[in-house]
């Protein structure tokens, strides 16, 4: 009795309508605001900067994309603004560096999941996380001026003695300097090393311990357990990182501006001094007007439109794996 | 359970002799094979990370000293002395905006996606496009602030640096703070609405600080890596010489800005500001990874 007698207070405080059902409101709008600010900036960079670029699509049309000569300040004629050449180093930089970086990171993820004594796991992880922590910048401030004159010399050998062999020799061509393809790659390839390794690790660690123990207890060796239970079972999730480490080889920009040579150039020939899209803004940008700089935007807008679509299928394929995989587990 | 486990995972210490003598040669060479280049592989790892801090702490140490950190930018790469006191200021104070900024606006967009839109099709979208967002290049980002604030305000400055640094930061914060609120027992958001708290006020005095620790330490590791970012600067606040505390008006520098454009010189007196640059960059950075990690493992949520 007594409670049904109380009941109606309690009710009327709670269900109060009114100024805090309305911060209630308030609350959930503005967070929803916030999160759809993502889905704002992404959207505004998209129509700003195919605007501005828009008298260089123009001018060009789909030349932009399949014309290899730059030439901004012509003596004669109209400027040519052609992005294969940039496209080419773009693709050949972050090529050579997943060439490095993905079984480096691999290997890496399978120390820290399978490998590693408990003591040497915690320090392992560190030296990855120091690693993305340190700026590109100063990758590229110690590739230029360290690694690319050291690696002169290596280049040069590797040139003397392939230099003659049908298919290697176009590759590994003349050396003229050390700021080329090729440190450019070596040094994308110490900066995509972290986030492959991390995702890899993660997917690694997802692989069931009774697949493992049952490859093991069938006597397998550990590496062909490796081979026969968490390979297979971790192959999308891989791919995925591959491809989100493609994304950022190819995104990066500082490092390679300082160290892939700064040349309009497609060839074969790894040594050779070339530039990619990004390093090419950054280092025309200061100096651009008019149609150049809506050329320079334009670069901008192929490689968003190119690493975003990386991006969102490497992340679909990442989800989609980690879901299977959870399901497996469960 | 893990008493019938553990002697499978050590197959080949295990007791019964069928393992290590029954194995071919073959099989037992390439499983040795695959431990070293596993070990290798970690090596190929650590090698450059002490090579390239070995280098900035060599040659940067040679330049380092008071007069370094609190004088002004020589304004010809050839000339000696000087120092990098404007690229210290802007770099913090460019880097602090931008964390204003972007870490309220990206922990309201994990409150969103944790506490609101859960598994539904929007915060799905939000939340694949804040991993996308991560992966936008710092360069295409510096263009986007050229375009839509230098060029409506007519001038390169410090406070668009900080815009596009925020831009960069906002979905690391997003996600790092989201998985931070999905730590946060469901009880506690129980006990407090059961106490009859509205769902803002339980969000904000209950959920929030229990995870703020993981929430500050993923905001300082985003800090960490705007601070670094160089491209946008480079792209929309200009250079000065002398420092500038105002963020809203004239030009700013940073300090990759300033790595950025000495590292390319041929002298030797700008390749040694870069060094030193890099240095007190390096110092910055790894200053805040460092106190992000003591936050993150000292105050840590347990997993449950």
């Amino acid at each position: 009795m007594t409670l049904t007698n109380k009941s109606p207070d309690p009710r009327s405080a709670l269900a109060q309508r009114g100024r805090s059902a309305l911060g209630d409101r308030v609350f959930s709008w503005w967070t929803l605001g916030t999160g759809l600010l993502v889905l704002a900036i992404l959207g505004l960079i998209l129509i700003t900067t195919v605007r501005e670029a828009w008298p260089a699509f123009d001018a060009m049309g789909f030349r932009f994309i399949t014309e290899r000569v730059w030439d901004p300040n012509p003596a004669t004629g109209d400027a040519i603004f052609g992005a294969l050449s940039f496209a080419y180093g773009t693709a050949i930089s972050s090529l050579i560096a997943l060439l490095f970086a993905v079984p480096v990171s691999v290997g890496i993820a399978l120390f820290l999941t399978e490998l590693a004594p408990r003591r040497l796991r915690g320090p392992a992880v560190t030296v990855i996380d120091l690693l993305a922590a340190v700026p590109s910048v100063v990758f590229g401030l110690w590739g230029i001026l360290v690694v690319g004159p050291a690696l002169v010399p290596v280049y040069q050998w590797i040139h003397d003695v392939f230099g003659g062999v049908p298919v290697l020799g176009s590759l590994f061509g003349p050396v003229t300097t050390g700021r080329n393809f090729m440190t450019a790659g070596l040094i994308l390839a110490i900066m995509v090393t972290p986030i492959i390794t991390s995702i890899t690790r993660e997917v690694f660690s997802t692989v069931p311990r009774a697949d493992k123990d049952a490859a093991l207890a069938l006597g397998a060796t550990r590496w062909e357990m490796i081979r026969g239970a968490v390979f297979p079972h971790s192959f999308g999730g891989v791919v995925g990182a591959v491809m989100l480490g493609l994304g950022r080889a190819m995104g990066e920009t500082i490092a390679v501006a300082l160290v892939i040579g700064g040349a309009t150039n497609i060839t074969a020939n790894l040594f050779a001094p070339g530039n990619s899209m990004a390093a090419v803004i950054v280092q025309q940008f200061g100096e651009s007007t008019g149609t150049f700089t809506a050329a320079l935007i334009g670069l901008g807008v192929v490689l968003f439109a190119m690493t975003v679509l990386i991006n969102v299928l490497a992340q679909v394929i990442v989800r989609r794996a980690e879901a299977r995989m959870k399901g497996s587990v469960a | 359970m893990t008493a019938t486990a553990s002697p499978a995972t050590r197959s080949a210490a295990g007791a019964p002799d069928l393992t290590r003598a029954a194995l071919s040669g073959r099989r037992r060479f390439t499983n040795h094979l695959a431990t070293a280049a596993i070990w290798l592989a970690v090596l190929l790892a650590v090698v450059p990370l002490a090579l390239v801090i070995y280098e900035v702490v060599a040659k940067g140490g040679g330049v380092m000293n008071m007069s370094f950190l609190t004088e002004d930018i020589p304004n010809s790469y050839r000339r000696d002395g000087g120092g990098m006191a404007p690229a210290i200021v802007g770099t913090l104070l460019i880097t602090g905006a931008a964390a204003l900024m972007a870490i309220p606006l990206g922990v309201f967009g994990a409150i969103y996606l944790n506490e609101y839109g859960k598994q539904r099709p929007l915060a799905r979208v939000i939340r694949l496009m804040a991993d996308v967002m991560t992966g936008v290049p710092s360069i295409v980002m510096g263009l986007f602030i050229y375009i839509s604030w230098v060029l409506l305000v007519g001038q390169q400055t410090g406070f668009a640096g900080a815009l596009a640094l925020a831009c960069l930061m906002l979905p690391v914060v997003i996600r790092s703070s989201e998985e931070m609120l999905r730590l946060v027992p469901d009880e506690l958001r129980q006990a407090s609405m059961a106490l009859g708290a509205r769902k803002w006020k339980t969000t904000l005095t209950v959920v929030l600080p229990a995870a703020i620790s993981g929430i500050t330490s993923g905001s300082l590791l985003a800090v960490a890596r705007a601070a670094g970012e160089t491209a946008p600067i480079i792209i929309v606040t200009g250079i000065v010489f002398s420092p500038n505390v105002n963020l809203f008006d004239g030009f700013n520098t940073a300090l990759p800005a300033q790595i950025f454009r000495n590292a390319s010189q041929p002298f030797e007196a700008a390749q040694d500001r870069a060094w030193g640059a890099a240095l007190t960059l390096i110092v910055i950075v790894l200053g805040f990874t460092i106190i992000a990690r003591l936050i993150s493992s000292r105050f840590a949520i347990k997993e449950r």
